[in-house]
C-alpha cells in the first residue's frame, strides 16, 4: 500500500466487487420503490386498490436494470452480464410464481363464499336461483375416476412388468415408444375416441359415465406405465437373483419379491396418475354430458362431474341468478383443487413414509 | 436329484404353467395399449369419413369442403400455440437454469415441487382464472399497446374491451406448458458432466459463461424436445382456451382484437354438446387432424430425446 494508491480499500480482495448483501439490498429497495409508487397510485384513486402483482413485477424489473448498472460500474462488463443473467433467471422463476399465487388467492377468496354444507349435500335438481350444490358432480367425478383407475391400473401395471421383467426386442421397444407417444394425446381426442367407439354401437346420442372412464383411461394408462416402469427398475437385481437361487419361479418372484419391494413407489405413481386425470374436463364434457340430478349408474344416462360442473356453472351463468352460479363455479373449483392437492400430498407422504430403507 | 423323476417333472410343469399365464397376461396388457392407440386412430377415421367427403353446403359454417371448414381452426391452434411457446420457452429455460444451477442446493428441490404444482391445477380452473382475473388485468396493457404500437400489424386495433383475446389465451397456455418444459430442461441441465462445468469455472469463466459454454451445448437437443413436448401440450389444450377466447371463424394475425381465431380443441368442446348429424362428424374429423399433428410432433420430440437418454414428461 503506497501513498499513491488511488483507492483506499480496506481489503484488496474485495476491491472491484459489489459488497455482500448488495443484491438483496437492491432487490428490497426496488420492491419498496415500486410498492410506494403503486401505493401513491392507489391513494390518489388512479387505480382501484393496491396492485401487488404489478408492484412486485415492476419492482423486479427495476432490480434487474439497477443491479446491471451498479455491477457494470464496479465490476466490469463480464461480471455485470453474469449478474444480469442471474437476476433474469431469478425473475423468470418469480414470474412463474405470480400466476400460481394469483390463482390460489382468487380460488380461495371467491370459492369460500359457497364452500358450505349445502354445497356438499345437495344436487342442482330443480334449482334455478341461489342455493344448490355439487353433490351429484362430486359423486360423478369419484365414480368416473374410480372406474378409470380400475381399468388403467391393471393394464398399466402389467405392461410395466412386461417392459421391466420380460420385454425384449421389437414389441417392448414398440410399447415403450407408443406409451411415450400416448402421453401426448390431447385430452379432447381421448374423449372423441370414446364417443366414436360407443356411438358405433349405441347411436350418436349416447352419453354415460363409463364412456368418460374409457376416455380417462386412455390418458391415464401411459402415466401409470411410465411411473411404474421407473419404480420397478429401481428394485435391485440381487433380490431377484436371490429368489431365483432359492428355486422360486419367475412369476412368484415378481409377485412376492419385486412388487412388495416397490409397493410404495407404485402407490405413489398411481395416486399421481389419478390426481392428473381427476381434473380433466374436455373429454368428460363430450362423453358424460351434463345433468342437474344425481346419477349413481355409470352405464346409464348422463353423469355430471366436478370439472364439467365448474365449466357449465360459469358459462351458463346469466340473468339475475348469474352471481349465484358463478359462486358455485368457484366453490367447485376450490373443491377440485383441494382434491387434487390432497392426492398429491398423499402421494408424497406415501413415497416418504415407505421409502426403501436399503442403504443404496 | 435322487428324488422321483415324476415329482421333478410335475414341479417343472406347474412352474411353467404359472410362468406362462403370468407372462402372457403381461404381453396382453402391453398389446392392449398398442391396440388402444390403433383403435383411437381407426375409430376417429371411421367417424370422420362422412365429413371429409361431404357435399358442398352440408358442412357447418357454410364451408365448401372439409378443408375449408377446418383451416381457420388449424390456423388458430397453431397461432395460439406459437404465441404461447414464444413466451414459455425463455421462461422455462430460465426457471430450469435457476433450479438446476442458480438456486441454493438445499431449496432447489422444493422450488421444483412448487413449479410442479402449476401442472397439478386442472385446466378448467386455469380457464376460470384466465377469464375472471387475467383478462381484466391485461386489458389496460392491451389498449395502451394498440395506442402506442397500433401501426404494427400484430397489435392493430380496435382493442378488445374485455381482454378475452388470443394473446390472453396464449398467456394461459404458456403458464400451463411451463411446468412440463421446465421439468425436462431441468433434468437435462442436471445431466451436464460436472467436469465440463468445473473446467469452465477453473478457467475463470463466470457462471453465465460456464452455462453457455458447458451446459447449453450439452442440453441443446433436450431443450428442443422440451419445446416440442410443450408445443404438443399447447396444441391439445382445450378448456382454458375455450373459456378465455371470444371465438370467431376467422383467420388473422392481430392478437388484441375482440374476434379471435378459435382452436380445434376449444371449438370441439364448445360445439360438441349441441352438435348433431354431419357436424358431429366434422368435429371428429377436426379432432383427427389435431391428433395427427400432435402425434407427429410427439414422435419427433421423442425421437430427439431417445437418441439421448431415457426420460419422459410422464413422470
Amino acid at each position: 500500500m503506497t501513498a499513491t494508491t488511488a483507492q483506499p480499500t480496506a481489503n484488496a480482495f474485495s476491491a472491484g466487487i459489489l459488497p455482500r448483501g448488495a443484491t438483496w439490498a437492491v432487490l428490497g429497495g426496488s420492491w419498496l420503490v415500486m410498492g410506494a409508487v403503486f401505493g401513491i397510485f392507489a391513494a390518489s384513486g388512479l387505480t382501484t386498490g393496491f396492485n401487488i402483482v404489478g408492484a412486485v413485477f415492476l419492482g423486479t424489473v427495476l432490480f434487474d436494470v439497477l443491479l446491471y448498472l451498479f455491477s457494470r460500474r464496479v465490476e466490469g462488463p463480464r461480471r455485470a452480464k453474469d449478474r444480469l443473467i442471474t437476476s433474469l433467471v431469478t425473475t423468470a422463476f418469480i414470474i412463474a410464481l405470480l400466476p400460481l399465487i394469483s390463482l390460489a388467492w382468487i380460488v380461495m377468496s371467491d370459492g369460500i363464499a359457497r364452500f358450505d354444507p349445502t354445497f356438499f349435500t345437495q344436487s342442482m335438481r330443480n334449482i334455478t336461483g341461489g342455493g344448490g350444490g355439487a353433490l351429484h358432480a362430486i359423486i360423478g367425478t369419484l365414480l368416473v375416476t374410480l372406474l378409470a383407475a380400475l381399468i388403467s391400473v391393471p393394464i398399466g401395471l402389467l405392461t410395466s412388468i412386461y417392459l421391466v421383467e420380460y420385454g425384449r426386442g421389437m414389441l417392448a421397444r414398440g410399447i415403450t415408444f407408443f406409451v411415450d407417444v400416448m402421453t401426448g394425446i390431447p385430452s379432447i381426442v381421448a374423449g372423441l375416441f370414446a364417443y366414436a367407439l360407443f356411438a358405433l354401437f349405441a347411436g350418436p346420442a349416447i352419453r354415460s359415465g363409463f364412456m368418460g372412464s374409457v376416455a380417462l383411461s386412455v390418458l391415464m394408462i401411459p402415466v401409470v406405465v411410465r411411473s411404474s416402469e421407473e419404480i420397478l427398475r429401481l428394485v435391485p437385481n440381487e433380490l431377484r437373483e436371490a429368489s431365483y437361487a432359492l428355486g422360486v419361479p419367475k412369476w412368484l418372484t415378481i409377485l412376492k419379491i419385486v412388487l412388495p419391494t416397490s409397493l410404495a413407489g407404485l402407490t405413489t405413481g398411481v395416486t399421481l396418475a389419478i390426481a392428473r386425470v381427476i381434473g380433466e374436463t374436455a373429454p368428460l364434457l363430450i362423453v358424460c354430458g351434463f345433468t342437474t340430478s344425481m346419477n349413481y349408474d355409470v352405464v346409464e344416462d348422463r353423469m355430471m362431474t366436478l370439472p364439467v360442473f365448474v365449466f357449465t356453472q360459469y358459462t351458463q351463468a346469466a340473468g339475475a341468478d348469474a352471481q349465484a352460479a358463478v359462486e358455485r363455479a368457484w366453490a367447485g373449483a376450490l373443491t377440485l383443487i383441494i382434491i387434487v392437492m390432497l392426492l398429491n400430498l398423499i402421494a408424497r407422504l406415501i413415497a416418504r413414509a415407505f421409502a426403501p430403507k436399503s442403504g443404496r | 436329484m435322487t428324488t422321483g423323476t415324476a415329482e421333478v417333472l410335475r414341479t417343472r410343469t406347474r412352474v411353467r404353467l404359472g410362468d406362462r399365464v403370468f407372462s402372457i397376461s403381461t404381453v396382453v396388457a402391453g398389446t392392449i395399449i398398442l391396440a388402444v392407440l390403433a383403435a383411437v386412430a381407426i375409430f376417429l377415421i371411421l367417424q370422420s369419413l362422412p365429413a371429409v367427403f361431404a357435399q358442398p353446403g352440408t358442412l357447418p359454417s357454410d364451408a365448401v369442403n372439409f378443408w375449408a371448414y377446418v383451416w381457420p381452426f388449424v390456423f388458430g391452434t397453431l397461432w395460439a400455440a406459437f404465441l404461447a411457446l414464444i413466451m414459455a420457452t425463455p421462461l422455462a429455460i430460465g426457471i430450469a437454469l435457476f433450479i438446476s444451477h442458480y438456486a441454493p442446493r438445499r431449496v432447489s428441490q422444493v422450488l421444483g415441487y412448487i413449479i410442479d404444482l402449476l401442472a397439478a391445477i386442472p385446466s378448467v380452473v386455469f380457464g376460470l382464472w384466465g377469464i375472471t382475473t387475467l383478462a381484466p388485468f391485461v386489458q389496460p396493457f392491451y389498449s395502451w399497446l394498440t395506442e402506442v404500437a397500433g401501426w404494427f400489424p400484430l397489435f392493430a386495433g380496435p382493442v378488445s374491451g374485455t381482454g378475452r383475446t388470443i394473446l390472453t389465451a396464449a398467456i394461459v397456455l404458456a403458464v400451463m406448458v411451463i411446468p412440463i418444459m421446465t421439468a425436462i430442461c431441468r433434468e437435462v441441465f442436471l445431466q451436464t458432466p460436472r467436469l465440463h462445468e468445473e473446467a469452465a469455472l477453473a478457467l475463470g469463466a463466470t457462471r453465465w459463461e460456464m452455462v453457455t459454454m458447458a451446459v447449453f451445448p450439452f442440453a441443446r437437443s433436450g431443450i428442443i424436445s422440451a419445446i416440442m413436448l410443450g408445443l404438443g401440450r399447447a396444441l391439445g389444450e382445450t378448456l382454458a382456451v375455450a373459456m378465455v377466447l371470444s371465438p370467431a371463424v376467422i383467420v388473422k394475425f392481430a392478437v388484441l382484437q375482440a374476434q379471435s381465431p378459435n382452436t380445434i380443441a376449444a371449438n370441439i368442446a364448445l360445439q360438441f354438446p349441441e352438435a348433431t348429424g354431419l357436424s358431429v362428424n366434422a368435429l371428429i374429423a377436426s379432432g383427427l387432424v389435431l391428433f395427427v399433428v400432435t402425434l407427429l410432433i410427439n414422435v419427433l420430440a421423442r425421437y430427439i430425446v431417445s437418441r439421448r437418454k431415457t426420460f419422459s414428461g410422464a413422470n
